[in-house]
């Protein structure tokens, strides 16, 4: 999709029945979302206009979440001036809706954050008493006692509120009988809170308080990056969807205009949409002629010429003039739902994708808790030991193989490499996307709008300047996309006239105006009186100048700049390549030989798109789906992972497990190689955690390992595995 | 070594308050906007305070 989406902008919207009121009714309050704002200075722009409006009584920008809290006094619609002004500024805004996920989101942080702070204080504090006991500073009974009975004061409320998160995990699984990475953290920290208690008690000197303490505050910080940097990922990528929500401009009985959002239309309603403006629903036109832009129901880009009587579809563009229509089918049973249900289908068909880590803690847990219930057994009949002392091997077992490298392993890697990623443009969606993106072998590309620019770009090498500075000037005037995209590949040329004024607009023909010397006319062929294209489906304008014979301006799909290097060296890199399109025949092989792709596919629907994918997965290909339009949506879906360009609609994006910015292909490269980096250092994690364990577990089986060991090797390897992930960084530069 | 049972405690105390200086901080918004907080030192502006 191009910015067209957006047309128009903020005229058309109303946001007062998203406004907040005070109890007294006197004061308002709205959050919005902002677009662009990064800077400084951006912030300053933003407050000072309008703090500077009487009545406004706050307005703060938050940059780290792109947010703006607004408060003023007085009339509740003035929301729609303060925000105009903003977009005036130039940063889009569109209202935040408090029951957004990404609120939760952001709660859930929080409380990480404050889990993880008390636990930071139970470690710091506890340690300092038991490096005292380890250093035999504290070797006197008393003095131990003190230290054991400050610890466990502390341990025990710290482990409980520090340990939530893990307990409340681990609790979820086991009720649904199965089992991952919370369980034995559950397990280790309960086990050695509670035997260090019972130890106290007895007067033995070997208590586990620090291990249990440092285990959580190690866990909590990988945790707390690791849901910073999804949520962050997410929270940009729904940021950008926000901006283009779309409301609905209902005629009432008496024949005045309100405008409302879209979900709250209801069959039977007659609406009105201005030009530029999104159709809200499925429905039928009842006066009026216009061309849409379909792209997104069908990925063509010439516009559709309708009339009354026509069934038109929710998400398509109304580019020419004003219509009014009657609402047929709304909400879930628009054309635009039908087709989000077959992507919702086609992911549930990829199956459960099983996190490598959970992975590991399925064949992890039993192994541990076999051995520990070996040992135990082992003690207590062959090797003669009391129960106490017996318990307390089973426990240093279990403290000692606590999963903290292990669970640190995958994560720590992961959110380095997403964040890398995320500096370079490249959102990272769903949790398993980088696992997954590492084991592709086959990418299928979509053309229009993955492969080449979103629009088709014109030739315009047969103008000459005056002609140029004139078709700049009509289509400047113009919503229409190829009229757009003419006007920014002349925006570079400088006027060498002045530029026509008083421009006219016949919708479904084209743009004219009067110049000294006649009317100059761009548009149709018919409209303006050039040939006709006959059966040719590629896209033209036709251009008259007054005394001249009408001109072509053809349009041709462009490549992105480094789409022809992104493929050869995917194609170097050993990756199948196929191009999947629902345009036709010529355009595609145009594109296809360009850049040397052997397999592709013209004029395949939506449908076929995801069978192509479907066969080849089951041929044993793991497909990586690169595409833009909703047309891609259940292909993204149904892929084994995907990938879409933030031009991209926003079914596209939601389908999509990574989201590119920028023109570049390259980022594919990028993406596949940090993935397939961030795989090998996991993998080399996993394994040094797991000959830490083959290390440890036999020495604290063999009842070998104090509570000062168990604490520094858990630690050691710990800090060992988080350095190593700490190479992902030099990856992605 | 008596004097443990009151500097340990002292020390406690102290981590104590600290602990709850951040949840305050935590709760009362300051770490909202770490980029917003780190970008608002370059605005000059001379005006009250709001």
């Amino acid at each position: 999709m191009t910015d067209a989406a957006v047309p128009g902008g903020l005229l058309d919207r109303d946001f007062a029945p998203f406004v907040h009121d005070d109890q007294s009714g006197q004061s308002h309050s709205l959050t919005l979302l902002v677009e662009g704002v990064h800077c400084a200075n951006c912030i300053g722009r933003i407050e000072r206009t309008l703090t500077a409006e009487p009545g406004v009584t706050e307005a703060r920008v938050n940059l780290t979440t792109g947010r703006l809290n607004l408060t003023w006094q007085g009339n509740r619609d003035r929301i729609n001036q303060l925000a105009a002004m903003v977009e005036g500024l130039g940063y889009p805004v569109a209202p935040f809706d408090q029951a957004d996920p990404l609120e939760h989101d952001q709660a859930h942080e929080k409380s990480l954050l404050r889990a993880l702070a008390v636990a930071g204080f139970g470690a710091a504090n506890i340690m300092l008493m038991s490096v005292a006991m380890w250093s035999g500073a504290a070797d006197k009974d008393a003095t131990r006692l003190l230290f054991n009975l400050l610890s466990a004061v502390i341990a025990v409320p710290v482990t409980a509120y520090a340990g939530m998160p893990f307990f409340k995990s681990a609790w979820g699984v086991l009720k649904n009988r199965g089992t991952n990475m919370d369980v034995p953290i559950s397990l280790a920290v309960i086990l050695a809170v509670g035997l260090s208690l019972v130890q106290i008690t007895q007067g033995e000197a070997h208590v586990w308080f620090e291990s249990a303490t440092m285990l959580l505050f190690f866990l909590l910080i990988g945790r707390l990056l690791d849901t910073r940097a999804r949520g962050k990922a997410r929270s940009t990528v729904s940021r950008l969807l926000a901006l283009r929500h779309e409301s609905a401009h209902v005629i009432g009985d008496d024949g005045t205009i309100n405008i409302a959002p879209a979900d709250q239309v209801e069959p039977g309603m007659r609406l009105m949409v201005p030009a530029g403006a999104k159709i809200p629903v499925d429905g039928t036109i009842d006066t009026g002629t216009t061309e849409l832009d379909c792209s997104l129901i069908t990925g063509e880009r010439t516009p559709r010429m309708v009339e009354q009587g026509d069934k038109i579809h929710a998400g398509t563009i109304n580019l020419g003039s004003p219509v009014t229509m009657t609402a047929t089918l709304v909400k879930d049973d628009t054309l635009l739902a039908e087709i989000t249900r077959l992507m919702e289908l086609a992911e549930q068909k990829r199956g459960r994708i099983v996190v490598l880590a959970d992975k590991i803690a399925r064949a992890y847990v039993p192994v541990v808790h076999a051995l520990a219930l070996l040992s135990l057994t082992f003690w207590l009949t062959l090797g003669n030991a009391s129960l106490t002392q017996a318990l307390e091997i089973t426990i240093a077992v279990l403290v000692i193989t606590c999963p903290c490298a292990l669970a640190l392993a995958v994560p720590v890697v992961q959110v380095l490499s997403s964040t890398q990623l995320m500096k370079a443009g490249l959102f990272i969606k769903s949790p398993t996307a980088l696992e997954r993106l590492a084991e592709v072998d086959m990418i299928a590309f979509d053309k229009t709008g993955t492969l080449t620019e979103p629009m088709p770009v014109p030739d315009t090498s047969g103008l000459n300047d005056r002609a140029k500075s004139v078709a700049a000037g009509l289509a400047a005037n113009s919503m229409h996309p190829l009229a757009r995209s003419l006007a920014a590949a002349l925006s570079a040329v400088s006027p060498a006239t002045t530029p026509p004024k008083d421009v006219m607009e016949v919708p479904g023909a084209g743009m004219s105006a009067m110049l000294p010397d006649g009317e100059a006319k761009l548009g149709r062929w018919d409209w303006v009186g050039g040939t006709s294209p006959g059966d040719d489906p590629r896209p033209r304008l036709w251009l008259k100048l007054p005394d001249e014979a009408p001109q072509l301006i053809p349009f041709e799909d462009m490549l992105r700049p480094d789409a022809g290097r992104t493929i050869k060296t995917l194609k170097q890199s050993g990756y199948e390549l196929a191009l999947l399109s629902g345009d036709h025949m010529q355009a595609v092989r145009r594109i296809a030989d360009e850049i040397e792709i052997d397999d592709w596919h013209a004029a395949i629907r939506p449908k076929d798109k995801l069978s192509w994918l479907e066969d080849a997965q089951a041929s044993g290909y793991r497909v990586m789906m690169v595409g833009d339009g909703l047309n891609d949506g259940p292909a993204l879906a149904g892929a084994h992972v995907s990938l879409s360009p933030s031009t991209a609609t926003d079914l596209a994006q939601n389908a999509a497990d990574v989201v590119f910015q920028g023109k570049s292909l390259l980022a594919i490269t990028r993406l596949l190689t940090v993935a397939k980096k961030s795989a090998a250092l996991a993998r080399q994690n996993i394994t040094f955690a797991i000959c830490y364990n083959v290390v440890a577990v036999p020495l604290a089986m063999a009842g070998e390992v104090t509570p000062m060991i168990a604490a520094l090797a858990m630690s050691a390897s710990s800090i060992i595995v988080t350095l190593n992930s700490f190479r992902i960084a030099r990856e992605v530069k | 070594m008596s004097v443990l049972v009151f500097m340990v405690p002292l020390a406690i105390a102290l981590g104590l308050i600290g602990l709850a200086g951040f949840l305050w901080a935590l709760h009362n918004g300051q770490f909202d906007d770490p980029d917003g907080s780190a970008s608002r030192i370059l605005l000059d502006d001379d005006g009250p305070l709001p």
